[in-house]
């Protein structure tokens, strides 16, 4: 019986795992299904993380390299090239692995941490034939940065994602033709600073409110045909732009990878599309913890970092000190907001303060950020611009939310 | 007056600078930095992967160790064809001093072992 | 010289190579592609029919009903996915529920077993999420579902184990009758057979015109479809179809062997093979749809697709000798999955009537196994991991599918050349990712297993190289 099961060795589960350890948890176990530790970040290899938490500049498998040195300092089990197949309600970790075997192992907690996966062309229903050459852009990636192989000469790109943006530089640098970034939305996707750095240092046009309206080529990608849409997000009709290329990557938004969450049967928000989770990063299922990308997408792994370990102490916590009680407020999503994490706060399991996690859903110039407890105004945030491709947050003191009933509303009022 | 958004950090300030480079907008000094470099000598730091013998993977993951004037990162790319690393390598790895006279090294990102 | 050429192995040919391979005869079956089932077979509605649509009387009703029967009995002893799910016609009016009657008596003429019409609050008990709008509906308890390429595959491999010869990449450029027997010309030589059949699909009346006078035309029609998660998958458990039109059978809603849930076709006239989908197509599918069942979810979309149907404009498939030694399994449209293992036994039937020497092989083998990590209980997976721990290792996360049964289909009779190869015989690239994680995993093991560079391998048809070049490959310019 190990005191905590990571799963996922990905930047979520190790910063977990590490701070568990801290927290005073000697017996733990990290499962991770490739070959290393560290997870995408080992395919992430552009700069630019690790500016909040680290206060420098690393890369990603840098930044990975961190933590699994920090990692080496504790005496955390890591069982690599395994995959958990199912984390039962009672806390049985089924796994299988060439060298591990199929095992069922018992946990007294378990955090998950399995991370997210890219949207692809069948998600968003992008009409025309199916070629190769139409490609995520982490598929696109792993080729690229890992295994060393080119996957088109002359490329589109839909959507404007982080991934999207960063490997329009990538193919690029590597001699390829970036022709196109084309967002359907009327707002990017990804960081305002990729825009800068990934396409206007290269001159590859940014075509916003516009999408990919047909793919053409039989074997292998030829055309593809971009259309401007209108403000419902339909094509426009004799808008049409054909680019001759041979590949389309797709940068078209990332989900949370929650089959084990389902078949634990962990309750899920539509809107995140991971786990419900309290103020300690805990699922609907006591002792089952849950944190970074398979919980909600984060833009920054700098904050996967910090939740995390706040996933993995809460962890040693339950499993040291006995299960969080107390009733739960529910956080809801005001103006603007599509979304918190947590979702439920028990203000009696809070320290100091909650961290509250949100998104926007429009553009906002410069706005309030108002937390209401019914009529009641507990707080508000000022900021100058909040956009949906930029995770916000507060943090809400005890003092704030105890003895409140009822629902606590976040909202972003612009300023008229 | 030029209008530039800071890469610096993910916040990505909208600044302003007039002509005598006195910027507006940057919420911290490396703001003003940057723009001030980026409209006299704009520069960046190149993450790209050379070739590797001997390795788990044929790739390995590098990074110039400071930022290179952004009119050689062609050169660089050019010259990344020609290095060669071999397994095992560990982050921090020099495989280049002073790549083409930058100042910069080219150094390696990734642990990777003997295959 | 070959005794039976088999012209086109998708499910007709494959079946008709299958129920020959029983007998000792030389035969072989020709393949344009690079792998079995790329034709109509690889995209359809994946429905065994009952047998109620065809015109009583026509060969098409007794080989779709005859068909679906075998169909069952197949899939049992190849190991190939199908349940026996039933089917549901829905009647939204009056003149419907006239058509409901209709079906229902010709499928009694033809044979179809346990037909019942049912009210709409009886289909409603049995599919909960079916419209109010529903009056009636006709259940076919006979109805089922299969995996189209795999019971082709299953059928090609069993030929193939059994002595059958496949040419891959082999099209066939003219027919000439020489002697007492035809030579074929493709583009890897000529054959020589004392028998030809056509089974080339959506272009065997471009097979059928090198042989004997012009007789019909196909008219392919397109039909688009969306793949829907299996958070969709459990939506309806029955085929749900709407009353056939001149059009077609209706879109419909269904579950499929994998778990997920099918939706489709329109059907639109199209070249032959045009299978791309539509924005149009995809649309009118959607909202077709919903009238049968509105709370159908789209955005758990997984994958479009379209298919190109072989149809004629006759309401039978085109079968019989049209010349001396030439046999047209031709047309064959819907129902043609249900119906092609019904074909394979009446081809052999019509080329022994015609004199063609059928004597049993007593050593033939109509058995197919193949591990299934996921549907294996935890001791039997420790079992298996314990004595190849290549099964230990997941590939395909969504479908949980390991590296050992990659490697067993690369050891089976028909190996895949291709990723999707790979994912007809093993699922793998076929969940919510779509071959996100697994298809660079999937081309490490072609590219290892085959002994060439990750670029040499191809997604799908010849052509289709998913990867261009090597990254730093030029030389230094410095």
């Amino acid at each position: 019986m190990y005191d905590l099961i990571v799963v996922g060795g990905g930047p979520a589960g190790l910063a977990a795992a590490v701070s568990a350890w801290d927290s005073g948890l000697r017996s733990i176990l990290i499962v991770e299904r490739d070959r290393e530790l560290g997870g995408i970040l080992n395919q992430c290899i552009h700069n630019g993380f690790g500016l909040t938490y680290f206060k420098e500049e690393l890369t990603g498998p840098e930044y990975a390299h961190r933590f699994v040195e920090l990692l080496g300092k504790t005496g955390v089990e890591v069982r690599t090239d395994t995959m958990v197949l199912d984390v039962t309600p009672d806390r049985k970790v089924h796994m299988t692995g060439p060298a591990t075997g199929y095992r069922i192992e018992e946990a007294r907690s378990v955090i998950l941490a399995m991370g997210c996966r890219e949207r692809t062309r069948g998600a968003i229903g992008t009409p025309g034939t199916r070629p190769a050459g139409v490609l995520t852009a982490g598929a696109a990636q792993r080729y690229v940065n890992v295994e060393g192989f080119m996957p088109g000469r002359r490329v589109v790109i839909l959507g404007s994602g982080d991934i999207g943006l960063i490997m329009a530089r990538r193919m690029t640098l590597e001699g390829a033709r970036v022709l196109a970034c084309v967002e359907v939305m009327p707002y990017s996707g990804g960081l305002t600073r990729n825009i800068v750095q990934c396409l206007e240092d290269f001159g590859i046009p940014l075509y916003l409110s516009h999408t990919v309206t047909d793919i053409r080529g039989d074997r292998r990608v030829e055309q593809v045909v971009v259309s401007r849409v209108d403000e419902r997000r339909r094509p426009i009709p004799g808008t049409e732009m054909v680019f001759d290329c041979d590949t389309l990557l797709l940068s078209v938004g990332l989900i949370p990878e929650t089959e084990l969450n389902t078949r634990a049967g962990i309750e899920l928000d539509p809107r995140t599309k991971g786990a419900v989770v309290y103020e300690n990063m805990e699922t609907s299922l006591p002792g089952v913890f849950t944190c970074g990308n398979v919980t909600h997408v984060h833009d920054l792994v700098d904050f996967v970092t910090q939740e995390s370990q706040r996933a993995g102490a809460a962890a040693a916590k339950y499993v040291l000190g006995g299960a969080a009680a107390g009733e739960a407020i529910p956080l809801e999503n005001g103006d603007a907001v599509s979304y918190t994490v947590p979702q439920r706060v028990r203000p009696g399991n809070v320290e100091k303060a909650v961290d509250v996690f949100f998104r926007v859903n429009r553009i906002c110039g410069r706005s309030e950020i108002v937390v209401t407890a019914g009529e009641r105004r507990l707080a508000a945030f000022k900021r100058d611009r909040l956009a949906p491709g930029e995770m916000e947050h507060i943090t809400l003191p005890k003092a704030l939310i105890t003895g409140v009933t009822g629902a606590v509303t976040v909202s972003v009022k612009e300023a008229g | 007056m030029r209008e530039l958004v800071c890469i610096v950090c993910p916040r990505g300030c909208h600044m302003k600078a007039d002509d005598d480079l006195n910027v507006s907008g940057n919420l911290c000094p490396r703001g003003a930095a940057y723009a001030k470099a980026e409209l006299t000598h704009p520069t960046r730091v190149v993450t790209s992967t050379v070739r590797l013998t001997g390795g788990t993977y044929p790739r390995c993951p590098v990074k110039t160790s400071a930022p290179i004037p952004k009119d050689r990162v062609a050169d660089l790319m050019a010259a990344l064809n020609g290095v060669e690393a071999a397994a095992p390598v560990h982050v921090g790895d020099v495989l280049v001093k002073d790549i083409l006279s930058t100042g910069a090294d080219l150094v390696v990102t990734r642990e990777i072992t003997e295959a | 010289m070959i005794d039976v050429l088999i012209i086109g192995c998708g499910v007709t040919g494959a079946a008709t190579a299958m129920e020959l391979s029983r007998c000792r005869l030389n035969v072989a079956v020709l393949e344009r592609e690079n792998d079995v089932a790329l034709g109509a077979t690889r995209a359809n509605s994946a429905i065994v029919h009952a047998g109620y649509d065809p015109k009583p009387g026509t060969l098409m009703a007794k080989l779709n009903v005859r068909g679906c029967a075998r169909t069952a009995e197949l899939c049992g002893k190849l190991d190939v996915p199908y349940q026996n799910c039933g089917s549901l016609v829905l009647a939204f009016s009056e003149e419907e529920v006239g058509t409901l009657h209709t079906l229902l008596d010709r499928g009694v003429r033809n044979g179809v077993p346990g037909l019942e019409i049912l009210s709409g609050e009886e289909a409603r008990r049995r599919e909960p999420h079916l419209s109010e709008a529903v009056l009636a509906a006709l259940w076919a308890p006979t109805a089922g579902i299969v995996s189209p390429w795999e019971l082709c595959l299953a059928m090609a491999e069993t030929a193939v184990r059994n002595g059958a010869a496949l040419h891959l990449e082999t099209a066939v450029t003219g027919l000439e009758r020489v002697g007492e027997g035809w030579l074929v010309h493709t583009t890897r030589g000529d054959f020589a057979a004392r028998y030809v059949v056509n089974a080339a699909g959506v272009d065997s009346a471009l097979i059928h015109d090198m042989a004997a006078p012009h007789e019909f035309d196909i008219k392919p029609s397109r039909g688009e479809y969306y793949i829907l998660d299996k958070a969709e998958g459990k939506r309806v458990s029955a085929v749900i179809f709407q009353c056939p039109s001149e059009r077609g059978k209706g879109v419909l809603v269904g579950p499929t062997v994998h778990g997920n849930l099918i939706v489709g076709p329109n059907a639109e006239a199209s070249a032959p093979h045009d299978t791309a989908t539509t924005a149009e197509g995809l649309d009118f599918v959607k909202r077709t749809a919903m009238l049968s069942v509105p709370d159908l979810n789209f955005g758990q979309s997984i994958r479009n697709f379209a298919g190109v149907r072989a149809n004629s404009g006759r309401e039978d498939f085109v079968i019989g000798f049209k010349a001396p030694g030439f046999l047209d399994l031709a047309a064959i449209c819907s129902p043609g999955l249900t119906s092609a293992s019904a074909i394979g036994e009446y081809a052999a039937e019509l080329l022994k009537n015609d004199g063609l020497p059928m004597e049993e092989k007593p050593d033939f083998i109509l058995e197919r196994r193949r591990t299934r990590f996921k549907d294996l209980t935890p001791e039997e997976r420790a079992a298996l991991v314990a004595r190849e721990p290549a099964y230990g290792r997941v590939i395909c996360r969504c479908e949980t599918v390991t590296e050992g049964e990659i490697l067993e289909s690369l050891r089976s009779p028909i190996p895949p050349r291709t990723v999707d190869g790979v994912k007809r015989r093993v699922n793998a690239g076929m969940g919510r990712c779509q071959g996100g994680f697994c298809g660079p995993r999937v081309v490490d093991i072609l590219a290892r297993e085959y002994g060439v560079t990750p670029d040499a391998i191809e997604q799908d048809k010849a052509g289709s190289r998913i990867l261009v070049g090597k990254t730093k490959e030029a030389g230094a310019d410095v």
